[in-house]
């Protein structure tokens, strides 16, 4: 996709030009207007003076339009030599060795806080107020944000590979920062620079306005805006002028700063809308009955129509646990997460039935408290999921307080016996630590705490295993069994197979957001996985008592297809070794638990 | 407890770095005048005598040492000197001035957060294109106008046109309305759009989702789970932003006549009134520093991460 400038950028360069030409062309053309005197002092807006004239009678708008170019020329001037300065400063800072860098680090840091204005002050002091003064003044603040982005960004590029390289064929660090750094960081320095004009622009024109800059017989916006406000009583029209100017010049550099830096970083950008597809409406179905957890024909989509996951139907029975086993990308944490009605507001989710334990999924102004205090969720990312700047009692009593009107004391009894009950030792200390106090395993224990504290009727676990190392993952298998002994049914997502085999009742095996197997546990440790797709994750993985069939472990030829690529007929069949031309044309109706052509031809592939 | 103590040592050598610093830039700044400062200071009809008294009063007849060290020793004893124009003690200057600087800078600095913080976060979780593009379009225009101009406007509008406020002075609590307005709208716009990028982080990690997992009410959400979240940027900017108002002012008070520490500066500026502007340099940046090392303090012992805060690893 070719990359066009962004709006911001157009028209702040645009407006810019026009800025430039006044600059080139006012003073030749009106500076004997702009100085000549005249007997109508401090005259109003007329049809001949637009913007009224001075308090010597001179044309207010030639004024402004004239001084643009000393304006303008002072603050290309204070900019250039700012980020000049400051880039030499932060290479040299950069450049030398970690100790120096250290310490020019944190002066730089100094620097940038030290107000420009106080800094003006001493110079103006010395040299007595003038344009060179303010533009020192200007360029010795201005300079230490130069210097430190380029130290801070010369040291995130620096760690990439292709310069350790350089380093390494010892090439010297002076050009390893022209030829391989400034390049790389050239983009956010000239963001940098273009919001730095705007900014020296508004500092030139307020020492000016203070009579500190550009002196008499001398004119630029600021020493006009200060004449200005002199007259405001009489003809406020006289300090709009140089207002004006101003400010619009300092936006043009600001949005093409903007702009700058929504071309060079994507994120800003904003993307082309599609219309979203019409889909039709789903019947609803009744939820099946005994069922905990009902999810019929649930689709998740996104604004353009792509569907991540392509109707999915599963039940959790009361006590039961159901493993959701997939490759990563096949949209079984999208199918839990639509469940626990937590997907991001791009989603859409369609279901003919989303019921658990007569809770109405599909609504969204069911009661709250119920379902908090039904659903318990076990998150993938136990470091990630804690929020770092609350206390871990906290975050696990919460639920309990606001939705149970459970009193302080009392949710912290159960919490600690929640803690207790996921064998953590000394729950009470737990309970006042921070996140980031606790190891990996601990808080995906007190996240389990945190799902099971308000006594869920379903539990679903998101990949709650992933993110631990083999041994924590053993424990906080057992513990999940436990809580499951207790008769929580449970929704267990996991990209795993083996592990999904030895915990849970039932498996429902998902490819490419479409459910292709469903078989019992048992089925699967034995061996009688159906679906070309459940066998080739089989043997993919390795078995729990270390040896893996046929010796070595195979692996699974291709990708997933994107979910807007997905073919008509059976998404697996591109990589599936049992593929018939059908397979291609159309998709599969689950007959039996599985939701292939070639097994419901042959009714049963015969196993090893 | 060593990590307190670690700290404070570290902090309190960045400050008396930056202190020292100060006292010898103010010194020498004085003395980096070209040509003869007393000179220049009596004006062309100025006597012999005239020169010599003025020299004697800036001590440059006295060798640089001997100068250096009398300047630190009458810091040490707070005596600034006195004004040249005024033959007020600058210190005095300071003590009647700063006051009403600091009233400027904490009643902008409360407006901005009270108005940033809320508006930042809303437009994050609006999660809407036209909210965004709105936000950023008027935040950057806003921003983008200088406090004198926005001072200007001000008073045009409620002063000249309007007169509901007065223009200028200190006299009465109505007085302040204008001259903070003036100061906190460019510094609001900045710090909402630091709070809406910081909130959109933060609305996106995995904790806030675990949040919404708990069915909160949403008020619930933004304070307990979202706000703490925000409170190191805001905080850093609020550090900055208090330091910039510092100068910020200087135009601000000229602009409303408000009988701050910064119209006195430019004014002593404008008649070389050097003691004064001694005095007001070293205070306005020794009060930055102090800002910012009470600032790193705070963001210390509210980051949980940090060793300071009670964590006990």
């Amino acid at each position: 996709m070719k990359t066009r400038p962004h709006p911001s950028l157009v028209a702040g360069a645009v407006g810019f030009a026009v800025v430039v030409l006044v600059a080139l062309l006012a003073p030749p053309l009106l500076y004997d207007t702009a100085t000549a005197m005249s007997d109508t002092v401090r005259g109003g807006s007329s049809a001949e003076h637009w913007l009224g004239t001075d308090s010597l009678g001179r044309d207010v708008l030639a004024r402004v339009l004239v001084a643009t170019r000393l304006t303008v020329v002072l603050t290309t001037v204070a900019t250039v030599l700012a980020a000049a300065v400051g880039i030499a400063i932060g290479t040299a800072v950069w450049v030398s060795g970690p100790r120096i860098r250290e310490v020019g680090l944190r002066i730089i840091d100094i620097m940038v806080t030290a107000p420009t204005l106080i800094m003006a002050l001493v110079i103006a002091t010395i040299l007595g107020a003038g344009p060179t003064a303010s533009v020192i003044a200007i360029v010795l603040g201005g300079s230490p944000s130069f210097a430190r982005l380029t130290a801070n960004l010369a040291g995130s590029v620096a760690g990439r590979d292709f310069v350790s390289t350089a380093r390494l064929l010892g090439v010297s660090p002076a050009r390893v920062m022209s030829r391989h750094l400034l390049p790389n960081i050239a983009g956010p320095l000239t963001v940098l620079f273009s919001s730095a004009y705007a900014q020296v622009l508004v500092a030139l024109s307020g020492l000016s306005f203070l009579g500190l800059g550009v002196q008499n017989p001398q004119f630029d916006w600021g020493s006009l805006l200060n004449g200005g406000l002199r007259s405001l009583y009489t003809t406020p029209a006289e300090a709009l002028g140089p207002a004006v100017a101003i400010t619009v010049t300092g936006v043009f550099a600001s949005l093409i700063g903007d702009g700058l830096a929504a071309t060079i970083d994507p994120r800003e950008r904003t993307a082309p809308r599609r219309a979203p597809a019409v889909t039709a409406p789903v019947t609803p179905k009744a939820p099946e009955p005994g069922a905990l957890l009902t999810v019929t024909d649930l689709s998740v989509e996104l604004d353009s129509g792509v569907r991540l996951v392509d109707s999915v139907s599963l039940r959790v029975a009361p006590g039961e646990i159901v493993g959701l086993v997939g490759e990563s990308g096949s949209g079984k944490s999208l199918t839990a997460m639509a469940v626990a009605r937590l997907l991001p507001d791009e989603l859409t989710i369609r279901a003919a039935c989303l019921d658990l334990d007569g809770l109405d999924l599909t609504s969204t102004d069911s009661d709250p408290a119920r379902l908090a205090t039904a659903l318990g969720i076990v998150y993938q990312d136990p470091s990630a999921s804690f929020n770092p700047a609350l206390r871990i009692g906290t975050q696990l009593t919460e639920v309990l307080r606001v939705h149970g009107k459970t009193t302080r004391r009392k949710a912290v009894a159960r919490a600690t016996e929640a803690l207790r009950r996921v064998h953590v030792r000394q729950p009470e200390t737990v309970l006042g630590q921070y996140p980031h106090q606790l190891s990996g395993g601990m808080r995906q224990r007190a996240m389990i705490a945190a799902a099971v504290l308000p006594d869920p009727r379903l539990i679903i676990a998101d990949e709650a295993t992933t993110a631990l190392d083999v041994t924590v993952q053993a424990e906080v298998l057992d513990l999940l069994r436990e809580i499951n002994d207790r008769g929580t049914g449970m929704l267990f997502i996991s990209h795993d197979i083996g592990v999904v085999g030895t915990l849970c009742h039932r498996v429902v095996v998902m490819y490419s957001g479409r459910v292709v197997e469903e078989l019992t546990a048992a089925e699967l440790r034995a061996g009688r996985a159906r679906h070309p797709y459940t066998r080739a994750l089989l043997a993919a993985s390795p078995t729990l008592d270390g040896s893996a069939p046929g010796g070595r472990l195979a692996t699974i030829p291709g990708r997933p297809p994107a979910p807007a690529d997905r073919p008509i007929g059976c998404a697996f069949a591109p990589r599936c070794p049992l593929a018939v031309p059908r397979c291609a044309a159309e998709p599969p109706p689950r007959i039996g638990g599985v939701a292939c052509h070639v097994v419901e031809a042959a009714q049963e592939v015969p196993t090893r | 407890m060593t990590g307190w103590i670690g700290f404070a040592v570290r902090r309190a050598a960045g400050l008396l770095a930056v202190a020292v610093v100060l006292v010898v830039v103010t010194f020498a700044m004085i003395q980096l005048i070209p040509g003869d400062p007393a000179e220049s200071l009596a004006g062309q009809n100025a006597t012999q005598a005239d020169i010599a008294r003025i020299r004697a009063e800036l001590g440059l007849d006295r060798p640089l040492l001997t100068r250096f060290t009398d300047y630190v020793s009458g810091l040490a004893q707070g005596d600034l000197g006195r004004s040249f124009q005024t033959r007020e003690a600058v210190s005095d200057v300071i003590a009647t001035r700063l006051p009403f600087t600091a009233e400027l800078a904490v009643f902008s600095l409360i407006l901005v957060l009270a108005v940033a913080l809320p508006l930042g976060i809303a437009v994050a979780a609006r999660h809407s294109r036209r909210a965004d593009g709105a936000f950023t379009l008027t935040t950057g225009l806003l921003g983008a106008v200088p406090e004198y101009v926005v001072g200007t406007a001000l008073v045009v509008i409620f002063a000249i046109m309007l007169g509901v406020l007065p223009a200028g002075g200190a006299q009465t609590a109505q007085s302040l309305i204008l001259p903070v307005l003036a100061i906190s709208l460019p510094s609001l716009c900045v710090m909402a759009r630091v709070v809406r990028r910081e909130a959109g982080n933060v609305l996106s990690q995995d904790y806030i989702r675990t949040a919404r997992g708990r069915r909160l009410p949403l008020l619930r959400l933004y304070l307990r789970h979202v706000l703490p979240n925000l409170l190191t940027a805001v905080m850093t900017l609020s550090g900055l932003v208090l330091a910039s108002m510092l100068g910020g002012t200087v135009i601000v008070e000229t602009v409303f006549a408000w009988p701050g520490i910064g119209q006195r500066v430019v004014d002593a500026l404008l008649v070389r009134d050097y003691p004064v502007i001694q005095g007001c340099v070293l205070v306005l940046g020794l009060l930055a520093a102090v800002l910012n090392l009470l600032v790193d303090i705070a963001l210390a012992i509210l980051d949980p991460r940090s060793s300071l805060a009670g964590g006990n690893r």
